[in-house]
């Protein structure tokens, strides 16, 4: 095949700079194509449109400096960009060569910028696989997937590897499932293989309901054909002839992205009849998913599928053995699937001296809450929370205490601080009382109550469960109410045993995992901080001073210098107090929403 | 768009090679045109357009091409440097289409130094 002529040209048109402007959800809503026109209209407008390219990428990563950009060659690594910044930029870098410091990540405020993305902590201590394209390609471009090495694991499977082959290496990976539960991938590829029937077919699960994920979501943004190249390779292994990509409908970016991708591979007969040219057919349909939690769940996931109302089933049957349409059925997580085309080109045996001992390969996290550097982090397992949380996450904000991290989606669990070198895998999340999930990692400090914490997942997950279970049903809505009777300072010391007896038997008695694990986030924290529920039940406190039942504002005359500031904020006007002088809450109007606090610049609003 | 065969990966990765390379930062060797206000002011565009066409023409792929601010010696601008991967680098003074395309040829390709207009290897001066 000659290749097109205008692709010929465009390929080797020479430019003296790349500029990759950061195109994920993150920072598009911080107006990341604004940014983007602007830089465009700048290069034009100074005659630089033949010797500058700029290019959208997928999710870098670094959500909390967004919108960002990468400058090669040089490797410069700027932030926060505005319209407002572009020209200056392109004057000083583009046109006289200067980079332009004021725009570059500033660890702290006593250090100088850092100007290379590879000297910035977020960055170089990652080990980025399935992550491996992010911010070196535009994600709408299959050649530049395929500049990357893209599709030659595809084109191994298919000329030099037999289906078992191809299963035997993905077991001997040690890969796991990265949507939960971590069930060995290449044992459920066997399972399906062996299922009885020619009809089968391949799920790419990117439902991704856990609130604050987005994992799944930059995977796909950043690189749609990792996740169809991996699905080719195991379509062929198992024997299936069409995979559904089930994505909820709340990601359009992704699932604009993606259509692109099928399309162009597509086009390439990557996708579609003899692909490559082997006689292997395979190709993909995009179901739309309307974001219920409990569709993330196999089984559910595969009654949306046919048009029925997404409820769990008893397995067995597993899907392997019965799925959509009662065929065989292989089901996999986005990042499980964007693991093969690295297993499948650098081998099982490179694979698997990243880990632990029972957890192979790299994991994603998306890492939010009271952490310095919010983003998407990707690292071998076995990284410690520490790592995860000071090294990359760059610590907590405000100079304020650690407290926790909340892993696993609304079921997981809280993990203290005394905990905190904890290197995470399965098997070891699981221990300390939490669980991997899908790889949401929330991180606490010390104004987080912990039990509000309980009673906010609870809430989540009373509202999503789909009431098929009575204990699921009943028993989280029942848990929930204890505990906000207890955040509302009507906790009796007999609730905490009803907790643990009902936990027990949401826990046993639900047939999905999502009634499986609703307990963990009460028990964890009972576990951990046992003492916070006690502060609330015996002493009517909230230490962490949240919630509002059990806490009052009060003013310290010895720090408040009268500034009125607080006085004139308060919503409710029951702030008292002659200018200048020490002010004075009125307890029984205040309704304390926090705003004196927040706008008090010396401290002196105290809670308790 | 014609289907694609397991060896036409390569030949799009070969034809997308200068792309990745700059993307990576990485190459064979990388020039720099230093672009001060000095630069611009004494034909510094001409020169790195020169290069850019230079590049496309003979199909240089492995070869980075950059800018950067003024080298200092701001008399005898237009300035490059060239740096070959694991050689010192050398600077060019007081450049213009011919010379650069020269050095092109002689060094960037042929991996000659042009002890003619060369200013020093590195800080030094070549005599
Ligand atoms: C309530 C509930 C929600 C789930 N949500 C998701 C999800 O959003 N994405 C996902 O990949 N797996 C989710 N799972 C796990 C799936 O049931 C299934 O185990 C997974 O997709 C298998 O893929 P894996 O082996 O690659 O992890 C959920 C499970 C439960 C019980």
């Amino acid at each position: 095949m000659m290749p097109d002529e205008v692709i010929q040209k465009e390929a080797n048109k020479a430019y003296r700079a790349h500029l990759l402007i950061c195109a994920g959800t993150g920072c598009v809503s911080n107006r990341a194509f604004k940014v983007r026109d602007a830089l465009v209209e700048e290069i034009q407008k100074r005659g630089l449109s033949d010797e500058v390219q700029v290019i959208a990428t997928g999710c870098q990563g670094f959500c909390a400096q967004g919108p960002i950009m990468i400058f090669q060659p040089d490797g410069i690594f700027y932030q926060m960009l505005t319209e407002e910044n572009i020209s200056h930029l392109v004057e000083e870098h583009l046109v006289k060569g200067r980079p332009v410091p004021k725009l570059m990540y500033i660890p702290s405020v006593d250090e100088p910028p850092i100007p290379k993305l590879e000297d910035i902590d977020f960055f170089n201590k990652q080990r980025l696989l399935v992550l491996r394209n992010r911010g070196l390609l535009d994600p709408e471009k299959i050649d530049e997937y395929i500049a990357r090495d893209g599709y030659q694991a595809l084109a191994k499977a298919l000329t030099t590897m037999t289906p078992e082959q191809i299963i035997d290496e993905v077991k001997s990976s040690g890969l796991r499932g990265r949507g939960g539960a971590g069930f060995p991938t290449g044992q459920k590829w066997a399972i399906a293989r062996k299922s009885p029937g020619d009809e089968k077919y391949i799920i790419c699960n990117a439902d991704e309901g856990d609130p604050g994920a987005f994992m799944d979501r930059s995977i796909i943004e950043s690189d749609p054909h990792s996740v169809l190249e991996g699905m080719t390779i195991g379509a062929f292994a198992i024997g299936a002839a069409h995979g559904y990509i089930y994505i909820r409908e709340e990601y359009p970016l992704a699932m604009k992205r993606l259509h692109i991708a099928i399309d162009q591979a597509r086009d390439y007969g990557l996708l579609g009849e003899d692909i490559l040219g082997t006689g292997f057919n395979f190709d993909v349909s995009v179901h739309r998913g309307a974001g219920a939690f409990v569709c993330g769940e196999e089984t559910s996931l595969i009654g949306s599928l046919e048009g029925r109302t997404p409820e769990p089933r008893i397995r067995p049957p597993f899907p392997a053995q019965s799925g959509v349409w009662e065929k065989p059925t292989n089901i996999n997580n986005v990042e499980t699937w964007a693991n093969v085309p690295v297993i499948i080109n650098r081998g099982s045996a490179w694979y698997t001296s990243l880990g632990t001992e029972t957890s192979k390969g790299t994991k994603v996290f998306s890492v939010v809450g009271k952490v310095n550097n919010t983003g998407l982090v990707e690292v071998p397992m076995g990284t410690t929370l520490r790592e995860i949380v000071y090294d990359i996450g760059g610590g907590i904000p405000g100079g304020k205490r650690f407290k926790a991290v909340q892993t696993g989606g609304p079921s997981g669990g809280c993990i203290p601080e005394s905990k905190i070198d904890l290197p995470i895998d399965f098997e070891r999340l699981t221990e300390a009382g939490s669980i991997m999930g899908s790889g949401g990692l929330i991180v606490m400090d010390e104004e987080t109550c912990m039990v509000d914490v309980a009673r906010y997942f609870l809430d989540f997950l009373r509202g999503e469960s789909c009431g098929k279970c009575t204990t699921c049903r009943e028993g989280i809505a029942a848990m929930h109410d204890i505990v906000a009777d207890i955040c509302n300072g009507e906790g009796k010391i007999e609730d905490i045993e009803l907790l643990k007896d009902l936990s027990e038997a949401v826990r046993d008695a639900s047939l999905c995992a999502l009634g499986g694990t609703a307990p963990n986030p009460v028990l964890s924290t009972l576990q951990y901080f046992r003492d916070e529920y006690d502060a609330h039940i015996n002493e009517k406190k909230c230490p962490a001073g949240v919630c509002r039942a059990l806490i009052s504002f009060r003013i310290d005359p010895e720090k408040c210098n009268g500034c009125f500031l607080c006085n004139k904020q308060c919503p409710e006007k029951v702030i008292h107090g002659k200018p200048k002088e020490p002010q004075i809450i009125d307890q029984e109007g205040c309704i304390k929403c926090g705003v004196c606090r927040e706008s008090c610049k010396f401290g002196a609003v105290i809670v308790e | 768009m014609p289907k694609i065969k397991p060896e036409d990966l390569n030949k799009i990765a070969e034809r997308m090679r200068r792309q990745t390379l700059l993307r990576e930062g990485a190459g064979r060797a990388k020039v720099t045109v230093h672009m001060g206000t000095c630069g611009i002011s004494a034909g510094a565009r001409k020169i790195m357009s020169t290069l850019l066409t230079l590049f496309e023409e003979q199909n240089v792929e492995d070869v980075i091409l950059t800018t950067s601010g003024c080298a200092g010696l701001c008399s005898r601008e237009p300035m490059m440097t060239v740096e070959i991967k694991d050689h010192t680098p050398v600077k060019y003074a007081d450049l213009d289409e011919d010379k650069t395309r020269k050095i092109f040829h002689d060094h960037i390709i042929g991996g000659k130094i042009v002890t003619d207009y060369a200013l020093g290897k590195g800080s030094e001066r070549i005599s």
